[in-house]
């Protein structure tokens, strides 16, 4: 099961990364602007790794499963690197079209806002000792971070941007062109599916490491 | 006992320890008084540059003595071994909360008070105009930042390095709370009315209230142990 994920995950991400350099096109930013195919999928994947997050924090709340806290903190881990690598990947693409490695343009700023608070949420979980304490603990951090998400954005977003407008999220739809968007698709596809296969994989080393320690 | 009757008994208990001990408030008094030395000597002399950057500064200063003094919630617990004690009291947890929340507004809001006094008479500000708008932007800014504060001060109160993972955890969530008393209060100095900043309090207000709800959700979770 896990192993078909893992091949589904290298399928849809080479072919996402051959779409972005054969079927997108080359547009006025030159070659640099394909980095979006990875920027992107890789923010886009760790907002899911954030929701599966608070949704798992609540589910152990109610039902003290030990197992939906695995999946909250495979997710915040996984999630913590995707978002990461998110602005390393928009780091790399801002220098050459901005002239900036980092600007505190208002879509950067609530990015790494969510970078710190969730490194913060891997931190909490790293100081508590007593599984059972650090489980509940955390899945109380975790829903009030996901909370504190809009509100991050709304107060962040009142500042000026200087963030070429979202692509894929926005009022109206995607206006685009078909050979970016597939593209696109098909690399967030790959990106969500090896977030899926990261958290299976740790999942499953979390629970051999709760069996193994009685 | 009432609901609200237990939230009160915790005020007057935390109260009546700070009144005869004087730990808490008396230290975060001179530190505020540091503070601004602090300030001072790192912005210099110049008038202008610091009216500019006063909001800011003013609210630096805030939410370090909020720092030091939220982070202390359940120290008298913990240090006297009276964590049992909150565990056994009866009825819902939640109003030991509430409780340790109003004790911590009344603390932060009179140091404050004091701080922004502070300001007054060693920057020079003049508030006579600002004065009302400011009232309920400070209120909100210290609702928001004591409603978090509490709540992760159960949280970090049985943690190793507390003091370190305390104000790691609250700044970035706090993020929302601080622009918006920053703008408000920049925008309020320099003359404007509180309907101006409306979009500001108003999220201030949104802030609040789902800060206080979650954390009276889900402090019963955190007190377990």
């Amino acid at each position: 099961m896990v192993k078909t994920l893992g091949w589904l995950t290298a399928l849809a991400l080479v072919v996402g990364l051959l779409m972005a350099f054969v079927v997108a096109p080359q547009v006025t930013q030159g070659n640099v602007q394909r980095i979006m195919y990875v920027h992107v999928p890789l923010i886009l994947a760790s907002y899911v790794a954030f929701v599966v997050l608070a949704i798992a924090s609540i589910l152990y709340l109610v039902r003290r499963d030990p197992a939906a806290d695995r999946l909250a903190h495979a997710s915040g881990e996984v999630g913590v690197v995707f978002v990461g690598l998110g602005i390393a990947t928009g780091s790399i693409w801002g220098k050459p079209t901005w002239g900036t490695w980092w600007t505190w343009d208002a879509r950067l700023t609530s990015v790494a806002i969510l970078f710190v608070m969730y490194l913060g949420y891997l931190l909490l979980r790293g100081t508590i000792d007593d599984p059972e304490r650090a489980a509940r603990y955390c899945a109380v951090l975790g829903i009030v971070a996901a909370l504190d998400i809009p509100l991050v954005h709304f107060s962040v977003y009142w500042w000026r941007t200087l963030h070429q407008p979202p692509s894929l999220m926005k009022p109206g739809g995607f206006t685009g062109s078909a050979s970016i968007l597939w593209p696109l698709l098909v690399n967030l596809l790959g990106f969500v599916l090896l977030y899926a296969y990261f958290v299976a994989r740790r999942v499953r080393l979390l629970r051999a490491e709760a069996e193994a320690v009685p | 006992m009432s609901y609200a009757r237990r939230a009160l008994a915790v005020v007057w208990k935390d109260l009546a320890v700070e009144r005869r001990s004087k730990e808490t408030l008396n230290a975060l008094v001179f530190f505020s008084l540091l503070l601004l030395f602090v300030f001072q000597f790192t912005l210099g002399a110049d008038r202008e540059r610091l009216a500019a950057v006063l909001p800011g500064v003013l609210w630096l200063g805030f939410v370090l003595s909020a720092l030091l003094a939220l982070g202390r919630t359940f120290l008298v617990e913990r240090e006297h071994d009276c964590w049992e004690g909150l565990l056994l009291a009866p009825g819902d947890k939640s109003a030991i909360y509430l409780g340790k929340l109003l004790g911590n507004l009344l603390l932060m809001l009179l140091v404050e008070a004091l701080v922004l006094g502070l300001f007054v008479v060693f920057f020079d500000i003049d508030l006579s105009r600002a004065l009302p708008g400011l009232l309920v932007v400070v209120l909100l800014g210290t609702l928001g930042l004591a409603a978090v504060g509490t709540l992760f001060a159960a949280m970090t109160a049985n943690v190793r390095a507390r003091e370190l993972l305390f104000p790691v955890l609250l700044l970035p969530v706090q993020v929302p709370v601080l622009l918006a008393t920053v703008k408000a209060t920049e925008a309020l100095l320099l003359g404007e009315p509180l309907g101006a900043v409306a979009h500001w309090v108003k999220l201030l207000v949104a802030a609040d209230a789902v800060y206080v709800v979650v954390s009276l959700l889900t402090f019963d979770v955190v007190l377990e142990g």
